[in-house]
């Protein structure tokens, strides 16, 4: 075989032997820019296939069309680690008969591994690729940077179609995913839409509350005791994430302290800590902006990783396990600190784990930043509408108005207390946002579980049920 | 202690449930300026709720009201006096008689309310040529004065001059009302900077204002209070040096010498007296000594 090219993504669907009752996969790395998706869904229900399970890491609103493939039974079930609100509030409105999975971004290539989730056909979006299924994310006009989701679908998939908008002669040098691996390849004139996959920066708040919150969670990792040589760290995309890795960064410089390595979804706040020295190296299994993308290409220390060695439970060991520190978000967080980022306060579906609740249980230290309220509704509960990340892999939440640890980790509370910050009970924290909110009555829930969110090890940690 | 005073809108909600988050001493909500004519009442019912229900320990309020020239301050006051602020800020401040007006009035709604006379400070902001002219009749108008506040974006409209960063147009203002509450005996407050997005701007600028003597400097922006706390603060040094003074006067004092030198220097009353501002200050920021 000289070649593994076929004309179309039909004909690639056809001779992978997909049929119906059957399960295809991706991944997000082309986040809200994606255009694979749609285009394989399409041409699956095209060829009269249905009762299809979709096991995507992330679902963006991008790929609302296959709200329509549901309606006409193409698509039955979903497995993904992240599902934004396009699709999720129809999902929460009870739209498919069989709930939706959620899984973790350590726990879905762990389940691949191990037999639990098998894909028959996994359809790889290739932002380069050679004729024979060398692939790579980060050239070409489509460059996402690293592939990390993917892996585990070509390593386990049976059948492995790699479909790019930038086909190089044999053999692509510097590839991330390799043709063992590969049976089809498909050209296409375009994968996505760049401006939907990487942002062109991204941008620490402005916002004085969101500012407030990240110079406080730079102090509390100050005081942890955690931050000295070798300190790894992760953060994520949200402005004041980024605001709390931009403060770190000048404490650590200021302290000449040079840390191990930066995890996660890499942004250009990270490459910028590690040019400055912070770190020395960054383990990337998802880029977020053309720096991440440029910084991956070009500088041996910024090392793309596969989801299995980011966060899966059952690999022999992963990057998460040698955390120390990780910022989170949170919709909600109840008074045991369970985390909920699932679901909106109205039970809506708007997100998903990601990879919270494996780096919440990998970290030393993992910290949620939240303000105490959000659209005149109080962030912490007496219980979260969805158990996400339970309680007892969280540390500490910091919000404008205090910051609240979880009394399992009481040498936290006294280095920070001995610190100066301001520590607060959370039932104090949710008490104070109430007198400003009120205490808000809840929806009342459906009796049709529409989810069921999948902890890292498999085991079932939560359900979600429709909103009437 | 006012070291930063923070500008909040009296119409933006989000931004006065947070106020006493960002960071600054005191928090200065603005029925004034930032405040449309249309809003005016709609501002004072939620300057109002905020300093009813939210809790402000730890950071003091101040409400500047509308001036006297204007149909709102009064229904201003009306609304505001009840939550008892620290201060009102007094807009367009041109003369003494303006603040005994509004000592008047604000005089007899204690009354009514049964508060000790006094028990709400007054600040006159001086924003023109004829109140800058007038700072020290102004700071010693009423007893109820207790600061002045320069307002510099009004005052160079009066003065026909461009506002800028280095603010030569304003050095005589600085320091005559600098002269002015010194004389009077009260504090006084430099003019917010403006450029939000000019971190080194900021900081010469409130170093500037500190060492011509004022006690602290407004702002407009969370992003500023920072670095104002910071200029504002006593220096590890300055608390050092302090300590060493008062270390050395008390040896001077058991020795029964009259005078003593530390470091080569004559130390005399003006230099204890501002050893005691220092340490004065530094307690009351949980400031101490270095270890030796």
């Amino acid at each position: 075989m000289d070649t593994k090219l076929v004309k179309s993504i039909r004909e690639a669907v056809q001779l992978s032997g997909l049929k119906s009752g059957m399960t295809v996969s991706f991944h997000h790395h082309l986040r809200n820019g994606d255009f694979v998706l749609n285009m394989v869904m399409e041409e699956i229900a095209a060829l009269g296939l249905k009762d299809i399970f979709v096991n995507a890491s992330s679902l963006f609103d991008v790929h609302t069309p296959m709200l329509q493939h549901i309606e006409n039974h193409v698509v039955t079930g979903i497995s993904a680690d992240y599902i934004s609100g396009g699709l999720g509030r129809p999902i929460s409105q009870g739209i498919l008969d069989k709930p939706v999975q959620f899984r973790t971004h350590g726990g879905r290539p762990s389940d691949i591994s191990l037999g639990r989730t098998p894909i028959d056909v996994a359809f790889i979006a290739a932002p380069t690729a050679d004729p024979m299924g060398n692939c790579s994310g980060k050239y070409g006009k489509s460059a996402c940077g690293s592939l990390g989701y993917a892996f585990a679908d070509a390593m386990y998939a049976k059948k492995v179609v790699v479909i790019t908008d930038n086909l190089v002669e044999y053999p692509l040098q510097d590839f991330s995913i390799s043709e063992d691996y590969v049976d089809f390849v498909v050209q296409v004139d375009a994968i996505g839409n760049p401006k939907g996959i990487v942002s062109g920066t991204t941008q620490i708040t402005r916002d004085p509350v969101g500012l407030v919150m990240a110079d406080l969670a730079a102090k509390v990792i100050d005081a942890s005791g955690l931050l000295k040589d070798g300190f790894s760290f992760q953060t994520g995309a949200g402005g004041a994430s980024l605001a709390a890795a931009s403060f770190l960064k000048d404490i650590m410089l200021k302290k000449g302290i040079q840390g191990s390595f930066g995890l996660g979804g890499i942004t250009g706040y990270l490459v910028d800590m590690l040019h400055a020295g912070c770190f020395r190296s960054l383990l990337d299994v998802q880029c977020f902006d053309l720096k991440a993308v440029e910084s991956i290409r070009t500088d041996p220390r910024h090392q793309e990783i596969s989801a299995m060695h980011y966060a899966s439970p059952s690999s022999r060991s992963a990057a998460v396990d040698s955390l120390d520190v990780v910022i989170l978000g949170a919709t909600e967080i109840d008074t045991d600190f369970n985390v909920n980022v699932h679901t909106d306060s109205n039970g809506y579906i708007m997100g998903g784990s990601g990879g919270h609740s494996d780096t919440a249980a990998g970290a030393k230290l993992a910290m949620i930043i939240a303000p105490m309220f959000r659209a005149r509704l109080p962030i912490v509960t007496d219980r979260v509408t969805c158990i996400s990340t339970p309680g007892r892999d969280i540390d500490v939440l910091v919000t404008q108005g205090g910051i609240a640890v979880n009394p399992k980790n009481t040498e936290l509370m006294q280095r920070l207390a001995a610190a100066g910050l301001p520590v607060v009970d959370i039932r104090e924290l949710k008490e104070k946002a109430e007198r400003i909110t009120g205490k808000p009555s809840r929806l009342p829930k459906g009796d049709r579980a529409v989810a069921e969110v999948i902890y890292r090890d498999g085991t079932l940690l939560d359900t979600i049920y429709n909103v009437k | 202690m006012r070291r930063s005073m923070l500008f909040l809108p009296g119409n933006n909600p989000n931004m006065l449930i947070n106020g006493n988050c960002l960071g600054s001493d005191a928090v200065i909500f603005d029925l004034e300026d930032a405040v449309s004519p249309a809003e005016k009442d709609a501002a004072r019912i939620l300057v109002r709720n905020t300093m009813r229900y939210m809790d402000f320990r730890g950071c003091e309020i101040i409400v500047r009201i509308n001036s006297i020239d204007t149909p709102y301050w009064k229904r201003d006051l009306d609304a505001i006096l009840p939550q008892q602020p620290g201060l009102i800020l007094l807009p367009k401040t041109g003369t003494a008689k303006d603040v005994q007006e509004a000592d008047a009035y604000i005089t007899e709604l204690e009354q009514k309310l049964g508060f000790a006379p006094n028990t709400v400070g007054l600040m006159p902001l001086i924003e023109t040529a004829l109140g800058v002219e007038n700072a020290f009749a102004i700071a010693t108008a009423a007893d109820r004065v207790q600061a002045l506040f320069l307002g510099a974006e009004d005052l160079t409209a009066d003065l026909r001059c461009k506002r800028t960063k280095e603010g030569r147009e304003i050095e005589y203002a600085r320091t005559r009302l600098v002269m002015a509450a010194r004389a009077a005996g009260v504090e006084v407050y430099d003019t917010p900077f403006t450029d939000v997005n000019d971190d080194e701007g900021i900081y010469k600028d409130a170093s500037y204002a500190k060492a011509l003597g004022f006690s602290g400097k407004a702002s407009i922006s969370p992003r500023h209070v920072g670095v104002i706390n910071e200029v504002f603060s006593p220096s590890q040094a300055d608390i050092d040096y302090s300590y060493e003074v008062m270390d050395a006067i008390a040896m001077a004092k058991a020795q029964g010498k009259g005078a003593i030198a530390l470091r080569g220097k004559m130390i005399d009353a003006p230099i204890v007296a501002r050893a005691e501002q220092t340490i004065a200050m530094a307690e009351a920021l949980g400031l101490g000594r270095s270890e030796q």
